[in-house]
């Protein structure tokens, strides 16, 4: 989905802050707008101010300062039962004291639907994901994933333009997670819904997102598509967030419109594409892709720099290998090569020489 | 299954052949007599000091021999003669005999606090017939009825074969407000003796206000608590239990200092104008002193188990409820009320239970009006009446035995959440 409009956005924050206790903001200046139908997630360490921002969202928090719109009218004053958005919990949140039909009913009562319309909407949201023999289940006799598809159920079944998900899959085993991952989205895809999602996967916001904003320290650091997010970090805290990166330090010794060229604290030179600086003899940090590092001679993008790399460890993962380096005199250097037929496994102990194409190194700020 | 076998009749046994259920008897047989002798200096302290005299207590409440044991020959004289037989010179023979002898004995107290029990006003009849008892000569009808008219009286008679059996259910009756009548049937104590049935009134109903009212004032602290960070709930936690580190004695009597006549409260209320000198509220020594003091006293008892239900409440419920559309109190109501009514039911009934027991808090702040029913058992304690004591004693019990079996069919037992 391509960026959406300013005046068309759907769900906007605008210049907004948020204090606890008068003395820190925990948001700082956020400034966000989601278009209708996006599945957009906002990823980023515990703390970072995330969750805030889906509260604020919600109505549970009140925004220090700025405004909250939604479809265009400003919500900061509206208490959340008037905002019509549709939310699943962490923790699940269904009512223990209900059966699985009661709890779907509520939203339906409160809103005064009378019974027979209530009953078919219930049908269609348990059939929606796959629980239409349960409605007479107690949330505690249902599994994790079956509790979880009953949240999102119940949190869809009063029909809401917008959905808020705080880390809903948390609580899930891996391989539960990753199915629950492929349901979201087909249901987002399905419905037409908006869907704001919370989480600290980075795995789950790559896969099920339109867009991913990535949170730090009360800002959002990047806000893009996950290729680009992955491909094109902004700055080095999302490079080392999403994903596995190697860091070099260095000098910018010469910069041109596309094209760096970094001294690193060992001497050796190498080419990047500068991202976040801008003049000669600025300090920056180099990110590499554990798997854009090439090793074979043959493979090698051609006028690639290239260094001397001593190899420390192999490590057998089943679909990849990854193996240690020891690069310019750091011992952290990580590549990542494909369980492929022929693939060679490099020994312990083993001198090579390692290179990659000049874009896929990025010339960062040095945090 | 490798180390076990079914073998045809279909029991599961070990690898070498015992049944699989005896061996893990025998295999946990050391652990349940630790655990027993764990709890074996509890189980006999209880035995010894809680269902030993409740034993004696209930035995009590249906025995008294002091006329039995002292009466011999007019005991036989009853046991050989039913009900209606009209005494004749053999009764009255055996009744001086006995007098005769209750005067060497030095009894006659014991037998006539027996008989005054049953019919007021005749402790006196016996000491004092007994200390004349020597100069009785046959024939003892006449003799008797010239010593005093009353031996006459049917009632008394009644009262006495009533008494010639040491095991009776008298002493129910009058903590009933029933009496026997002349002929031996069951009726209305007189209106002006009618006061425990009055009474039993009284301390439910006072038991159940001051339910209501710890329940009504504890559980928005109880809320409080349990929804403030746990740093900030300690401490206030600290305040809620400061009451049970105070002597109940000083706590009762600070209320006094209170709200007396010339108290605190009323001080207050007629400097600030509300009140004149002559309208001073009367706020001790009567009912409204029992409920105020009471209510305090047990505030804790309540707050404690509703504190313990609500803190694991995870507050997201409440937002899960808001979100989908319920106005705050619908949210209240439907989901939070529900889901704390196991912490109202154990500290409804806990408040309640004690409240009916309590004894010491309405003796002081309850004046004639606040007493409750216990305060009448340790009066008939005090007046070494302990059979009737007793008796009430045991109503008490069983009446909560029944609110307790109540509470188990409706709520249910294992629904209830202490802490």
């Amino acid at each position: 989905m391509a960026g959406p409009q300013q005046d068309a956005a759907f769900v906007q924050f605008e210049r907004v802050q948020k204090s606890y206790d008068g003395e820190t903001l925990v948001v700082k200046d956020l400034n966000l707008a989601i278009g209708k139908g996006e599945f957009l997630t906002m990823l980023g360490p515990s703390g970072s101010g995330k969750t805030t921002c889906l509260m604020m969202l919600a109505g549970f928090e009140t925004a220090t300062h700025g405004e909250i719109r939604l479809a265009g009218r400003p919500i900061n004053q509206v208490p959340p039962h008037k905002r019509d958005i549709g939310m699943v919990f962490q923790n699940y949140a269904l009512f223990p004291h209900m059966t699985v039909g009661e709890n779907l009913a509520f939203p339906l009562e409160v809103r005064g639907i009378g019974r027979s319309e209530r009953e078919a909407k219930i049908t269609r949201a348990l059939d929606m994901v796959q629980m239409g023999a349960f409605a007479s289940r107690r949330p505690a006799q249902l599994s994790g994933g079956q509790q979880q598809r009953i949240a999102l159920a119940r949190a869809l079944v009063f029909d809401p333009a917008l959905v808020l998900m705080d880390e809903p899959l948390g609580a899930l085993d891996k391989q539960l997670r990753e199915h629950m991952q492929f349901e979201i989205k087909h249901l987002h895809d399905n419905l037409g819904i908006t869907v704001v999602y919370v989480t600290h996967d980075q795995g789950e916001a790559l896969t099920m997102s339109d867009r991913v904003a990535v949170f730090n320290d009360g800002r959002i650091q990047q806000l893009a598509p996950p290729d680009e997010l992955y491909e094109r970090p902004a700055n080095s805290f999302v490079a080392g967030f999403i994903g596995e990166n190697n860091r070099l330090r260095g000098t910018v010794e010469d910069i041109g419109p596309d094209r760096a060229l970094v001294r690193l604290a060992s001497g050796e030179l190498i080419e990047a594409t500068p991202v976040n600086v801008t003049r000669k003899g600025q300090a920056t940090l180099v990110s590499i892709r554990p798997e854009r590092v090439e090793f074979k001679p043959d493979l090698m993008p051609t006028g690639a720099h290239t260094l001397e790399a001593e190899v420390l460890e192999f490590i057998y993962m089943g679909d990849i290998f990854r193996t240690r380096l020891r690069v310019t005199g750091q011992d952290d250097f990580v590549i990542k090569s494909r369980n492929a037929q022929g693939q060679r496994r490099l020994e312990p102990g083993e001198k090579i020489r390692i290179g990659w194409a000049p874009q896929d190194a990025r010339a960062l700020d040095p945090a | 299954m490798a180390d076990t076998t079914l073998t045809r009749t279909g029991v599961l046994s070990t690898a070498d052949g015992r049944p699989l259920k005896s061996a893990l008897a025998r295999a946990q047989s050391r652990a349940k007599w630790r655990a027993f002798l764990l709890v074996a200096p509890l189980l006999l302290f209880v035995l010894v000091t809680f269902v030993a005299p409740i034993g004696q207590m209930l035995f009590r409440s249906v025995h008294h021999d002091g006329f039995s044991r002292n009466m011999p020959h007019l005991s036989a004289w009853f046991a050989a003669n039913p009900r209606g037989t009209e005494p004749g010179e053999a009764a009255f023979a055996a009744l001086a005999d006995d007098l005769k002898a209750a005067r060497q004995n030095r009894t006659a107290g014991e037998i006539g606090t027996r008989i005054n029990y049953d019919l007021s006003g005749t402790r006196s009849l016996f000491t004092a017939t007994a200390r004349s008892a020597d100069k009785l000569a046959p024939p003892y009808r006449e003799a008797l009825l010239a010593e005093n008219r009353q031996w006459g009286d049917p009632r008394l008679w009644e009262a006495m074969r009533g008494a010639s059996g040491a095991l009776t259910p008298n002493f129910y009756l009058s903590a009933l407000d029933l009496q026997r009548s002349p002929d031996g049937g069951i009726e209305r104590a007189p209106p002006e003796n009618r006061v425990y049935l009055m009474l039993f009134e009284r301390t439910f109903l006072l038991s159940g206000i001051i339910m209501v009212m710890t329940l009504v004032l504890g559980y928005p602290v109880a809320h409080l608590l349990a929804v403030l960070p746990l740093r900030t709930s300690n401490l206030l936690m600290i305040l809620v239990l400061l009451p049970f580190w105070t002597s109940l004695l000083v706590r009762t009597t600070s209320w006094i200092v209170l709200l007396q006549s010339q108290g605190v409260v009323n001080n207050v209320l007629v400097a600030s104008g509300v009140l004149t000198e002559e309208t001073r509220l009367q706020m001790i020594y009567n009912q409204a002193g029992t409920i105020i003091a009471m209510t305090h006293i047990l505030l804790p008892f309540m707050i404690l188990p509703l504190y313990s239900v609500m803190r694991p409440i995870p507050p997201s419920y409440v937002r899960a409820a808001r979100s989908l559309g319920a106005s705050s109190w619908c949210a209240f109501r439907r989901i939070y009320f529900p889901q704390t009514i196991p912490g109202i039911a154990a500290g409804a009934l806990l408040v309640f239970i004690l409240a009916v027991g309590y004894y010491i808090t309405p003796a002081l702040v309850g004046g004639a009006s606040g007493q409750l029913i216990s305060n009448l058992i340790a009066f008939h304690m005090s007046k070494s009446n302990w059979s009737l004591a007793a008796a009430i004693a045991a109503i008490l019990l069983a009446a909560v035995l029944v609110l307790y079996w109540l509470y188990d069919r409706l709520i249910g037992i294992d629904n209830m959440k202490l802490g």
